[in-house]
């Protein structure tokens, strides 16, 4: 079975570049009021678009993890701040 | 296409470094999605409202890689030099952008600040002893953003001027010769090829290492990939960030009270540089290139059909009273402000947190340092660049 995740926009962080709109339009969504972007689900199977959309944003507001595990999938690199 | 109406002839005239085409405002109110003939006579749709603009830029049946393929509409007349970055459509686009992106994030490019600010005092320490008038641009809107970009990139200082010569051949295309540009061209891109060779010998701790390492390590960009992308990152990192900075200077100085107003609170230069980037006019299209639809698509109560160019007014969805309350005013402490000055979609300038940092940074120390600023010329007698798709002036001579 696909692993799944928990997808989450941060609403501070979001400027909305649309970048993961434009990537992803499956899984996010600009609102047409605050003109941020949102999940769709926050709960989906996992798939390569919506990392890339997670790597892709300039604001690093997308994370994703692991819904079983708790394991951040992204970012990574939270440690080095 | 419908054939019922002439199409308009673009770009429009009346744009000022700081106002767009009055024509803008009427199309958004009557002809929101209208027919333009381009510079070089190829006709598209020109779509002029916030939400549909954002529509476009952010809907990949909106193709750019369509556009830049043989016998497709074009804007024409128009230096594009298309790095491949720009014309490349997801999943091509993607793995060298989040690449770029990467290195790029606000928490990395937050840790640049000291760095850049170093960078801003040392030019304008230099600006400081000349004998005004001096032009801005060449002292200060230019030399930051090349030195901030090629620290990034790592390119030795050693080799700062000769890569600003280089980089201004390629830029500004108009009026050269043929063989001139070709040799820069030739030139330029042997520099970066054996600066990248020099790269994966002795990798440091900057953006090209990085992008040379995930080249070699996870076979993500081949060479050819590395050399455009660095021709990218200099003519983006370069021309537009400076062109920006003074475009930005011009307009505070048009609008005096706006200069005042950020002498007695320079805590409103962060915001202040949301509001300029959608005030100010980078270009007559904002900076987008053409796209062409892949579907029929349904934009603003229009049928464009499969093939056809659309380009997306980024400068006319900032002006959109939708979104913008008084959106002709500039309001430097705008609190909600979603513009579009650094685009939208997989597109959106991927170095728009360094260029923000860039003019905060430049705004910041110029307010402090040089408060009496003004233009040593009439604003009438300013010239912009020719034959270029973004707003960049040829000089700006100021006095203080």
């Amino acid at each position: 079975m696909l692993e799944q995740w928990t997808l989450h926009v941060d609403q501070n962080r979001c400027v909305g570049s649309g970048t993961c709109v434009g990537l992803a339009r499956r899984h996010f969504v600009l609102d047409r009021t605050n003109h941020k972007s949102a999940p769709l689900s926050p709960n989906i199977p996992a798939e390569q678009v919506v990392l890339d959309a997670a790597l892709s944003c300039p604001m690093e507001a997308i994370s994703i993890v692991a819904a079983g595990s708790g394991e951040v999938i992204f970012p990574k690199d939270l440690s080095d701040e | 296409m419908s054939k019922l109406q002439p199409a308009l002839t673009f770009p429009f005239q009346g744009t000022t470094i700081y106002d767009p085409a009055p024509e803008y405002a009427r199309l958004r109110a009557e002809q929101p999605v209208v027919r333009i003939s381009m510079p070089g006579g190829d006709l598209a749709w020109l779509v002029t409202r916030y939400e549909d603009v954002r529509k476009v830029m952010t809907d990949l049946r909106f193709s750019r890689a369509a556009a830049a393929r043989p016998g497709a509409p074009s804007y024409g007349k128009v230096a594009t030099i298309a790095p491949s970055i720009f014309s490349m459509d997801p999943p091509e686009h993607t793995r060298i952008r989040k690449l770029i992106a990467g290195a790029f994030t606000a928490r990395r490019v937050e840790r640049l600040r000291p760095r850049v600010r170093e960078i801003v005092a040392k030019r304008l320490a230099d600006l400081a002893i000349k004998q005004p008038p001096v032009d801005f641009i060449e002292h200060v809107a230019l030399p930051v953003p090349v030195t901030v970009i090629c620290d990034v990139l790592g390119v030795p200082h050693k080799d700062l001027d000769q890569f600003h010569r280089w980089s201004d051949i390629v830029i500004t295309i108009a009026g050269r010769p043929a063989g001139e540009l070709l040799q820069a061209y030739k030139e330029f891109h042997a520099y970066l090829a054996e600066l990248i060779e020099r790269k994966r010998r002795n990798p440091d701790n900057d953006l090209l290492s990085a992008l040379v390492s995930a080249h070699d390590e996870q076979g993500k960009l081949s060479t050819k990939d590395l050399v455009s992308l660095g021709v990218a990152l200099v003519i983006t990192g370069h021309e537009a960030t400076a062109s920006q900075i003074s475009n930005y200077v011009v307009t505070l100085m048009h609008y005096r009270e706006q200069w005042y107003r950020l002498l007695s609170n320079p805590g409103l230069v962060p915001s202040a540089v949301e509001e300029l980037a959608r005030i100010v006019q980078f270009g007559a299209t904002g900076g987008a290139l053409v796209r062409i639809a892949m579907n029929d698509m349904e934009v603003g109560g229009v049928t464009i059909r499969a093939g056809e160019a659309v380009i997306a007014g980024l400068m006319s969805a900032n002006r959109d009273v939708d979104v913008f309350p008084d959106p002709d005013r500039i309001e430097l402490a705008r609190a909600e402000n979603p513009h579009l000055g650094f685009g939208a979609g997989v597109h959106h300038c991927p170095g728009a947190q360094l260029a923000r940092l860039e003019l905060q940074e430049v705004l910041t120390a110029l307010l402090r340092t040089f408060p009496t600023l003004h233009l040593a010329v009439d604003e009438s007698e300013l010239r912009l660049k020719q034959g270029l798709i973004v707003n960049s002036l040829q000089a700006l001579p100021v006095t203080w």
